[in-house]
């Protein structure tokens, strides 16, 4: 995709002259802050603040966006701030999604990376034009330098020149700097903007707020998915100290309890007693769900993703010398950010209302709280706040807290703020999950090549039936079903797969690289199966399918790199390797699991090396950090993490039942990355597909033992 | 029902009634919001505070039985040499992602670096393995925390 250089002057009409805020948030009185575009503020003291239209769950986008800005305008990080943009999807659209403001996919610096750049260059051509006319220079001879406007023989701060700047028309083809003057954009040493506060306690997530005269409001749901409320009886409830009141939702899927404070709140919900209606409530278990996948397999696929006969695909197979197939399953799993999800519905004063809320995806709840409050859309304002994780929990299709949110406040006389708390219970067993799938794999073998690859998935749509649909789904095939099988770079000669929907079991939603999440998984345990097969080494059989284009020399080179860091090959005694490498979001990331240890004794993950190929790297101790996260929760959830449902009913209350990842779980990370000069491409998914696979691989060449049903504790996976 | 305790050094008194835990005195009355809601159920950390020195889960800690205690929460580490260090060292290395179980890791790892100022990895390991991060932000808690205890040893 190009982005268009005039994509932001587009939205961004003639620079004006705002009455500003400062970044603590006090009104600066006498003195004007001006926003130069919608994506430059620069504050009277000459504090550059970039506007970020990305939400931050910790995946860095504060920090990566306002590097860009800054790279362009001639300041030092430390004099650039950030505050979240408002939601206005024709200005801060993820350019990627079309008319909708956004973050998803790892695309927040792919499709800012042009816009950003812009926007800070064409401040600085504003800024010196207002030099050059105070200075009656010309304006060729002046540049900035760490916030100086410099040459002619003159130097002042940017800040001189704020408000004459902000009268002057915007460049159209601002000049963008070249990467031989990059100061920022790939410098290892710059620090994440969000350290200190979320290090000092003052960081403030959605949770973290209180609003004068606020009511914290939680929900009663109905155990199973679809169950409605019949009756309630609260008089328990109206003993808490600090109840207000209780009252059935519009839609009938949950009593909310008001109270004074979130514990009283806790508490009068423990004591309310309801009766739920469960005539069209899910009833199935997990079992059930699964065994519905697992049949599916058995038959021939909905759905053809590759155009070819799978008959020719079975035949081509059959006859070769060796035949290796494996079936796979893959549970429901929660995303459990560690912030439990909230948000805040404020009155205002012209009868609209503000939305507080760590918001992923802006313009979802923006629509839906201006339809269920009877509002204009200029009447719902959004103040996106920091998130603590999300994992994609925090973006669903139906905005579903915040239009839980938007009801309760709905039904109140709207004249206190409503403050929507979920627990972690509420979160396990309320929530939206990664559906289950189940995948079916044969590959045929013959002289050490392989002849043919059958692969059958089936499960649960993630995007029929939501907005997303059109954008997902091509002939009936919901592609993040199937995402890193039919688009692999492994040049496979008789490549087939197909895929089956099943029934819609409970809500599902992506999770942390969505469709990679499986599809990787078996891909690469499939490689090692392959390799074995033909009695090759596992890294080097992949590098033969992986030629013949820049997709495939790419992640060639990941895997090289992962390799020779890893000293593949070459483990320490009582130590194994497994290696994994897959693309997805445009990155490639291959990884080394190094362990020791067995199944029954218990498995001790000594070291996961990864490299990774994400193009221009713009932070790279960031893009780091992300790989380190990615791996993380990747391994940790197939380690031992499931969602299991008994009669409709999640099982699984709080963390000791979803146990999460602990610091003595891997033992070490080591990342290095690819030095690239291909347009950057995302970083918060891309790690965690070939985590667990490389996990997998490096267990099977331990002990023999192929795990290909998740998790592995329910295998007879021990760890230490 | 009137409590007083010590927090962050200052004499105060808090109208909670007995049962609520330590955590909501905490963030909804007093308004202090660096300690964080994760479970309520003592399994991820998040909420850690000191309670006279000691590192506690307070979502698991009544108000009652922290009459007259010594309570120190995140805001007030940086007037302590050892959380100085601790907050020093995850600004260096960049240990945040999302940030919201960092105030609980913080809490614990100034309570392992107190008491055992030189701590191996199995040492860090035992001690914070209490504390949850969604995020995986432990190759570089198990870094920072040697780092803190550099700095301390300078
Ligand atoms: S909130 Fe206290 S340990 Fe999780
Ligand atoms: S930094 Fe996000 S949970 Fe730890």
């Amino acid at each position: 995709m190009t982005i268009s250089r005039r994509t932001f002057l587009a939205g961004s009409g003639a620079a004006v002259l705002v009455l500003g805020l400062s970044p603590s948030g006090a009104v600066a009185s006498a003195k004007t802050d001006a926003a130069l575009n919608p994506f430059v503020k620069i504050t009277s003291e000459g504090k550059v603040i970039a506007v970020v239209k990305h939400f931050e769950m910790g995946q860095g986008p504060t920090t990566g966006l306002s590097t860009l800005i800054a790279e362009e305008l001639g300041v030092g990080m430390d004099q650039i701030d950030y505050e979240f943009a408002p939601s206005n999807p024709e200005v801060y659209n993820n350019l990627l999604f079309g008319p909708f403001q956004g973050t998803g996919g790892s695309t927040a610096i792919a499709n800012s990376f042009n816009q950003y750049r812009q926007a800070g260059a064409a401040a600085r051509e504003m800024l010196i034009q207002a030099a050059a006319d105070a200075w009656g220079v010309d304006a060729g001879g002046l540049k900035i330098v760490e916030g100086q406007v410099t040459g002619a023989g003159q130097t002042a701060s940017i800040a001189e020149f704020v408000v004459a700047a902000a009268e002057l028309e915007a460049p159209s083809e601002p000049r963008l700097t070249t990467p031989s003057e990059w100061r920022l954009i790939g410098n290892p040493d710059i620090r994440r903007l969000d350290s200190k506060t979320k290090t000092n306690g003052q960081a403030m997530f959605g949770m973290d707020l209180h609003l004068p005269e606020q009511m914290v409001t939680v929900i009663a749901r109905s155990p199973q998915k679809g169950g409605k409320v019949a009756s309630f009886d609260d008089s328990g409830s109206a003993q808490v100290k600090g109840f207000i009141r209780a009252a059935t939702l519009p839609n009938l899927a949950g009593v909310a309890v008001y109270a004074e404070d979130t514990w009283a709140a806790f508490q009068a919900r423990e004591a309310l007693q309801v009766e739920w209606d469960m005539s069209d409530a899910e009833t199935r278990s997990s079992d059930e769900i699964k065994a519905e996948i697992m049949a599916a397999l058995d038959f021939a696929p909905t759905y053809n993703a590759t155009g070819n006969e799978q008959s020719e695909v079975a035949a081509a197979i059959d006859g070769a010398q060796s035949v290796v197939e494996e079936t796979f399953y893959f549970p429901l799993l929660a995303h459990a950010p560690m912030e439990p999800l909230n948000c805040t519905i404020e009155p205002d004063a012209d009868g609209g209302v503000t939305l507080h809320d760590g918001a992923q995806m802006p313009t979802g709840p923006h629509m839906a709280l201006a339809q269920i409050l009877e509002l204009p859309m200029d009447k719902v304002r959004v103040k996106t706040m920091l998130a603590g994780g999300s994992f994609g929990r925090r973006a669903t299709p139906d905005a579903d807290y915040q239009v839980e949110a938007a009801l309760a406040f709905a039904i109140t006389d709207r004249t206190r703020p409503v403050k929507l708390v979920w627990s972690r219970e509420d979160d396990l067993r309320s929530g939206y999950y990664r559906p289950a799938f189940g995948h079916k794999v044969r590959v045929g073998v013959t002289d050490g090549k392989i002849v043919g690859w059958e692969h059958q998935v089936a499960g649960q749509s993630i995007m029929k039936g939501t907005p997303f649909e059109a954008f997902a789904v091509r002939d009936g095939i919901d592609h993040s079903s199937i995402e890193g099988t039919n688009d692999t770079p492994y040049q496979i000669p008789q490549l087939f797969v197909g895929l089956t929907d099943t029934k819609k079991a409970t809500s599902t939603l992506w999770w942390r690289s969505v469709g990679h999440t499986h599809t990787a998984y078996v891909m690469e345990v499939m490689m090692d199966m392959a390799a074995k097969a033909a009695g090759a080494d596992p890294v080097e059989f992949r590098l033969g399918y992986l030629t013949g284009s820049e997709d495939a020399d790419r992640k060639a080179a990941v895997l090289q790199l992962a390799a020779e860091k890893a000293n593949w090959g070459n483990a320490p005694a009582g130590r194994y390797h497994g290696v994994a490498v897959h693309k997805s979001f445009g990155s490639y990331v291959a990884e080394v699991a190094e362990i020791s240890g067995n199944p029954e004794d218990g498995i001790v993950i000594e070291n996961i090396t990864c490299a990774v190929d994400c193009g221009i790297p713009i932070n790279p101790d960031v893009i780091k950090a992300q790989m380190e996260g990615g791996i993380g929760y990747g391994i940790g959830h197939v380690m031992r993490d499931q969602i299991t449902l008994a009669g409709g009913a999640v099982e699984q209350f709080n963390f000791p039942d979803y146990e999460p990842l602990r610091i003595s779980d891997i033992r070490g990370i080591d990342v290095h990355i690819v030095m690239s000069e291909a347009a950057p491409t995302g970083v918060g998914e891309p790690s965690t597909p070939p985590s667990a696979p490389a996990l997998a691989n490096a267990i099977a060449a331990a002990s023999g033992v192929m795990v290909a049903s998740l998790p592995m504790s329910e295998e007879g996976v021990l760890f230490a | 029902m009137a409590i007083s305790l010590k927090l962050n050094g200052r004499e105060t008194t808090v109208s909670a009634e007995p049962g609520t835990p330590l955590l909501w005195v905490i963030r909804d009355e007093l308004k202090l919001t660096g300690t964080k809601f994760g479970c309520g159920v003592a399994s991820c950390g998040a909420c850690t505070v000191h309670v006279d020195g000691v590192p506690s889960r307070s979502c698991q800690t009544y108000i009652e039985d922290v009459e007259g205690a010594e309570v120190t929460t995140i805001e007030a580490m940086e007037d302590i040499k050892v959380g100085a260090a601790v907050q020093q060292a995850w600004v260096e290395l960049d240990v945040v992602q999302c940030g919201y179980c960092q105030s609980g890791q913080i809490m614990s790892a100034v309570g392992l670096l107190a008491e055992n100022p030189k701590p191996s990895v199995d040492d860090v390991h035992d001690y914070m393995n209490g504390n949850a991060c969604r995020c995986a932000t432990y190759q570089r808690i198990r870094a920072a925390i040697e780092r803190a205890s550099e700095i301390l040893e300078a």
